[in-house]
């Protein structure tokens, strides 16, 4: 077997019964980079030597009879976690150059419990984007394409789409990805892959790059729901550095991928079925909830009411939190400045922030500027605040009736490089139905559930209640293990 | 709500990103379409609605920890100033600051 | 008496507000575990929060957060159980995180009050409209290069108290006194240093002027004034800028302004122009700040006596007002005050630390936290005053015995010989001396001049090289003279 095929779980075992090395691992994967990596751009930074020095070390400890609970394993981070002596651009031209003298508290965690990092993968720039286009280093392939049109080359979702596209193209067994509006799930949905969002406060947000502080979280997206419940129970954890985490025990999310579904009420929103969307995608759904019947859960129709409120919430909250988190991008302590000979101050932020920001950025800050501003405050962000409370408040009251929710992850398969790039909002509706989460903070794991008619992957998505990530993973798997989801993409590592 | 030119140009002052006078349309448009689909917002019924403030999914009384007063931190004047763009040996330069 | 600016139009009142900012006494940093301490070499205080560093988040110094609320307590105002911080957002040099993170909506802190005394013995209630937790920014240093400024982040995010008064002041008296009264309170409490000239204590001064009888007109808002006598002068240049602008017929506009302490005028703040859109929101960062009620009870329990509640039991102990005020205005002054008078008369010692004491610290430029003499040295001589060993003028040779040579008073005594004589004896031959020696002086007393007793009592403490006992001496002299 070769060392990219091993689902994360299975290259633990390999490791654990000595039939492979982190060494080898390592290699394995590096080695797939070298070939894939110049057609996918997936990562930006590829920290070879680094991580064939850890594997190493890792062999070394695993040796010694100390191997931690992912000893060895080759992982790829985000570009938004902050690693020590590492580069870390955030997918901006802003922060080119910039390396962090500190690490972020979950990739701290990860190196902690003995992974191994491959490198730094790409994103949409500060993490805003849904299709893995508007970074500095370039856009993501998807690694699948359609059967009919095997030419046109497909987003990988965003803006986990490097975490995702690499994990799917087998040059890592698991990555760290961050979600704001859907950028762990819609990337996992567009690439085949498993991916969960955990609650807001389950991982610290401790030495990632902000993007909207109120709704960014980290989670991990990997080939199965168990590997990602392996890679989330190293990242989760209560941390003192950040306010907002949580002082909450993590459990052992692995055991819960084998709990039964058996007499769990499964809600089915009926606010998520949207005029327009593809009748496969409906199909999916009602398979999803078919195949949890079949393993003993009920389904429940309840009513989300606020739902298409949840979108505009999130395009006025995210951007205007975002506007204040970037204004440290002003060219003084780190990052791109930007001058022209006479500036004055004013004028070096002002070049700096124009020439430093890529379009979709520039475009947030401005709305997000112009909402928190004198005047409007009150008819935007005020309002926006209340909506959310109140799409809050409808999860609150459905839980009275369900244990979890099960809806499709996107409205579509993944989509061409050069479609839907002219009109924002059109963009936007593509987090329709992951973006709900974020608002009320609640967990959400996206599971590859089936294919479209063009071969592309297609995901379902379960919400779970807050802390109760555990459910997510038992439904998840319950799914996973249903759809028995084998199709892989074309551009893969162990394809010829 | 729509926003006119001199309303763009007054935002991209206020966040300090220059724009060219011949963006100012584009970007005019963009955010009027932006602008225009989160109008949908008004027609919600918010009254009495307490804001969300924060992203926690649970409405706490319990309110934020607090940390101890003690130096835990500091001494690190190498690694603060080492990605500055124009360090002035043991400061930061920025051009000539009038007040 | 009303103050006023007299224009040419007639009398013009002003209205005068105040936000003080105050560094709040604690060993490190509001967000972040950094050290707070003055005069550190740049950027050596400075953790990756300070610096705004990407992905760094603030997490609260709970001993901030007690020294807002014991400040809340001894300004008798409202504490708020529920509170919670905003973002102010503005770039600046100085500003790493292009936001300060402050309290707008909700400050931890709500409405209190401050009696104020003036020259003339009246006193004055000035309100307290609140006071919240914010950080502050850095440092802009514009005269160390040519073309540059240069950024140290030493105090950034140091926590900081803004402190905002109604506008109920009237007078730059008024204002100054408030001023003087705020710090002493915040010293007493051990909240804020009070060093003005380290930038512990800063005041923005909203002023406006009106017609009596109007309502309010525009203020502005005169930033960072950095001492009791700037914001007096401030005031005061301010008011009348303003008085001459309406009287020019134009209209004053809301704006802030810079007061240029050498030349004595205020100037419009180029720098501010974005002041009036701060984007105010609440922190996503940080929780709200929800304190309980036990616990701010143990803080106002554990309260030191305040400067009012101080002053009054010094007036019970049988002092002067004057002399009350006087002692209580620093704490530590205070504090050697009660060390002299612990177990003696109140009354004498209050005269001798008011009067040769600082006496003696005004002559020798000395400070009371660097006496010249102790103060259980004082107190000792005032036992010595007590138990009759010397008289009081001698007193005053010892004391500034002391002064020169750091001795307690009992060893100068002994050693200089400087005991009273109290013995009836030696006295009554003392005088008999003088008055033999003076019979002429005598038969013109004995014929009417009361007025030679003194000159009697005096040629025997002459020749009793100031050693008779004063008392003795008097009622020896006046027995023989019959
Ligand atoms: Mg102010
Ligand atoms: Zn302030």
């Amino acid at each position: 077997m070769r060392g990219t095929d091993h689902t994360l779980k299975g290259a633990l075992d390999a490791l654990a019964a000595g039939e492979t090395t982190s060494v080898a691992l390592t290699e394995a994967h590096l080695e797939a980079i070298a070939r894939l990596n110049p057609r996918l751009n997936a990562f930006i930074t590829v920290t070879g030597e680094q991580a064939l020095q850890a594997a190493r070390a890792s062999d070394a400890r695993r040796a010694a009879g100390q191997a931690g609970p992912l000893e060895g394993v080759p992982l790829a981070i985000k570009d938004l976690f902050c690693t020590a002596g590492v580069q870390t651009t955030a997918g901006s031209r802003i922060l080119g150059g910039y390396v962090p003298p500190y690490e972020s508290t979950v990739t701290a965690n990860l190196l902690r419990d003995g992974a191994v990092f491959l490198g730094k993968v790409n994103l949409d720039e500060f993490a805003m984007g849904s299709s893995n286009t508007t970074s500095a280093s370039g856009p993501v392939e998807n690694p699948w394409s359609r059967a009919n049109d095997p030419d046109t080359r497909l987003v990988p979702g965003g803006s986990s789409g490097g975490s995702a596209a690499a994990v799917a193209a087998r040059l890592a067994l698991g990555a760290t990805a961050t979600d704001t509006g859907g950028s762990i799930r819609q990337p996992a949905a567009f690439c085949g892959i498993a991916g969960i969002k955990p609650t807001y406060g389950r991982c610290s947000r401790f030495g990632i790059v902000a993007f909207a502080s109120s709704l960014d979280q980290a989670g991990p997206v990997a080939r199965t729901v168990e590997d990602c419940a392996i890679l989330l129970k190293s990242m989760a954890g209560f941390d003192a550095k950040d306010a907002t985490s949580a002082d909450l025990p993590v459990p052992d999310f692995a055991a819960a991928t084998r709990r039964s579904v058996k007499g769990l009420r499964i809600g089915v929103p009926r606010e998520y079925r949207l005029d327009g969307t593809p009748p496969e995608i409906e199909a999916l759904w009602q398979q999803g909830l078919a195949w949890l019947r079949d393993q003993g859960a009920e389904t429940v129709e309840i009513s989300l009411p606020h739902t298409e409120y949840a979108l505009p919430t999130y395009y006025i909250v995210a951007p205007a939190e975002a506007s204040s988190n970037l204004a440290r991008y002003d060219g003084v302590r780190f990052g791109l400045r930007e001058t022209a000979p006479g500036s004055d101050l004013r004028d070096l932020y002002e070049r700096t922030r124009a020439a430093g920001f890529g379009a979709e950025v520039r475009r947030r800050i401005m709305i997000g500027t112009y909402v928190l501003s004198a005047g409007y405050y009150d008819a935007y962000y005020l309002k926006a605040q209340k909506v959310r409370a109140l799409i809050r408040r409808d999860f609150e009251q459905a839980w009275a009736r369900c244990d979890a929710i099960v809806t499709p992850a996107t409205p579509s398969a993944a989509f061409g490089m050069d479609e839907k790039q002219d009109d924002p909002v059109k963009m936007y509706l593509n987090d329709v139905f992951t973006v709900t989460a974020n608002l009320a903070g609640l967990p959400g794991l996206a599971v590859p559930a089936g294919l479209d008619a063009q071969g592309l992957p297609l995901g379902l998505q379960v919400i779970g209640k807050a802390f109760d990530e555990e459910t997510c993973f038992a439904v998840g798997a319950a799914i996973e293990r249903a759809a028995n989801f084998t199709a892989l993409p074309g551009l893969r590592a162990d394809a010829a | 709500m729509s926003l006119d030119a001199a309303t763009v140009r007054r935002i991209a002052s206020l966040a300090r990103i220059r724009l060219e006078e011949e963006e100012v349309a584009r970007m005019q448009a963009e955010l009027n379409g932006i602008l225009g689909w989160i109008e949908q917002l008004q027609a919600v019924d918010t009254a009495g609605v307490e804001p969300m403030a924060g992203g926690s999914p649970v409405q706490s009384s319990a309110g934020m920890r607090m940390r101890e007063d003690a130096v835990t931190d500091g001494g690190i004047a190498e690694a603060v100033l080492a990605n500055a763009p124009d360090r002035m040996g043991e400061y930061f330069g920025v051009p000539k600051v009038v007040e | 008496m009303t103050y006023t600016i007299e224009g040419t139009t007639g009398p013009w009142e002003v209205v005068i507000g105040l936000e003080v900012h105050a560094q709040v006494v604690s060993q490190s940093k509001l967000f972040s575990g950094a050290a707070t301490a003055f005069g550190a070499e740049p950027n050596s205080q400075v953790s990756f929060i300070d610096a705004g560093f990407p992905g760094m988040l603030p997490v609260i110094n709970g001993e901030c957060v007690a020294q807002a609320v014991r400040t809340g307590l001894g300004l008798n105002a409202k504490i708020n159980l529920w509170s919670r911080f905003d973002r102010k957002n503005y770039f600046y040099a100085d500003l790493p995180q292009g936001y300060q993170i402050s309290q707008y909506a909700h400050p931890i802190v709500g409405e209190g009050a401050v009696e104020i005394t003036l020259s003339d013995g009246t006193t004055k209630t000035i309100g307290i409209t609140r006071l919240h937790l914010e950080q502050d920014a850095g440092k802009s240093l514009h005269d160390q290069h040519p073309t540059k400024s240069f950024i140290d982040l030493n105090r950034s995010g140091v926590a900081l108290m803004e402190i905002v008064s109604e506008p109920d002041m009237r007078s730059p008296e008024e204002a100054g006194a408030y001023l003087t009264k705020l710090r002493q309170i915040l010293r007493y409490l051990g909240t804020c240093d009070g060093n003005m000239d380290e930038g512990s204590m800063r005041a923005d001064v909203n002023v406006s002027v009106r017609k009596t009888g109007e309502g309010f007109r525009t203020r502005c808002e005169v930033k960072n004034v950095n001492s009791v006598k700037f914001v007096m002068q401030a005031v005061e240049a301010e008011a009348r800028r303003q008085v001459e602008v309406w009287e020019a017929g134009d209209t004053v506009h809301q704006e802030t302004r810079l007061f240029d302490t050498a030349r004595g005028i205020t100037r419009s703040m180029r720098s501010k122009e974005d002041a009036h859109d701060y984007r105010y929101f609440p922190e996503p960062d940080l929780p709200p700040l929800v304190l309980e009620q036990d616990w701010v009870a143990r803080l106002k329990a554990s309260l030191p006596e305040l400067p009012d509640v101080r002053r009054a039991r010094y007036v019970a102990m049988g002092l002067t007002p004057y002399d009350a005020h006087v002692l209580t205005l620093e704490k530590e002054t205070a504090a050697f005050f009660e060390t002299v008078a612990r177990g003696r008369d109140a009354k004498l010692a209050a005269n001798w630390v008011t009067g040769d004491f600082f006496a003696a610290l005004n002559r020798l430029k000395r400070d009371i936290a660097d006496p010249p003499v102790t103060a259980e040295n004082l107190g000792a001589l005032l036992d010595l005053i007590a138990d009759k060993t010397i008289s009081g003028s001698l007193a005053k040779q010892v004391f500034e015995a002391m002064i020169e040579t750091g001795k307690a008073p009992g060893t100068i005594v002994e050693e200089r010989g400087l005991r009273q004589v109290t013995d009836t004896g030696a006295i009554e031959a003392a005088v008999a001396d003088v008055l033999a020696k003076n019979a002429d002086k005598v038969a013109e007393y004995r014929s009417g001049k009361d007025k030679l007793f003194g000159f009697f009592v005096g040629q025997t403490m002459k020749a009793m090289a100031g050693k008779g006992n004063p008392a003795l001496v008097n009622e020896v002299v006046k027995k023989l003279l019959g």
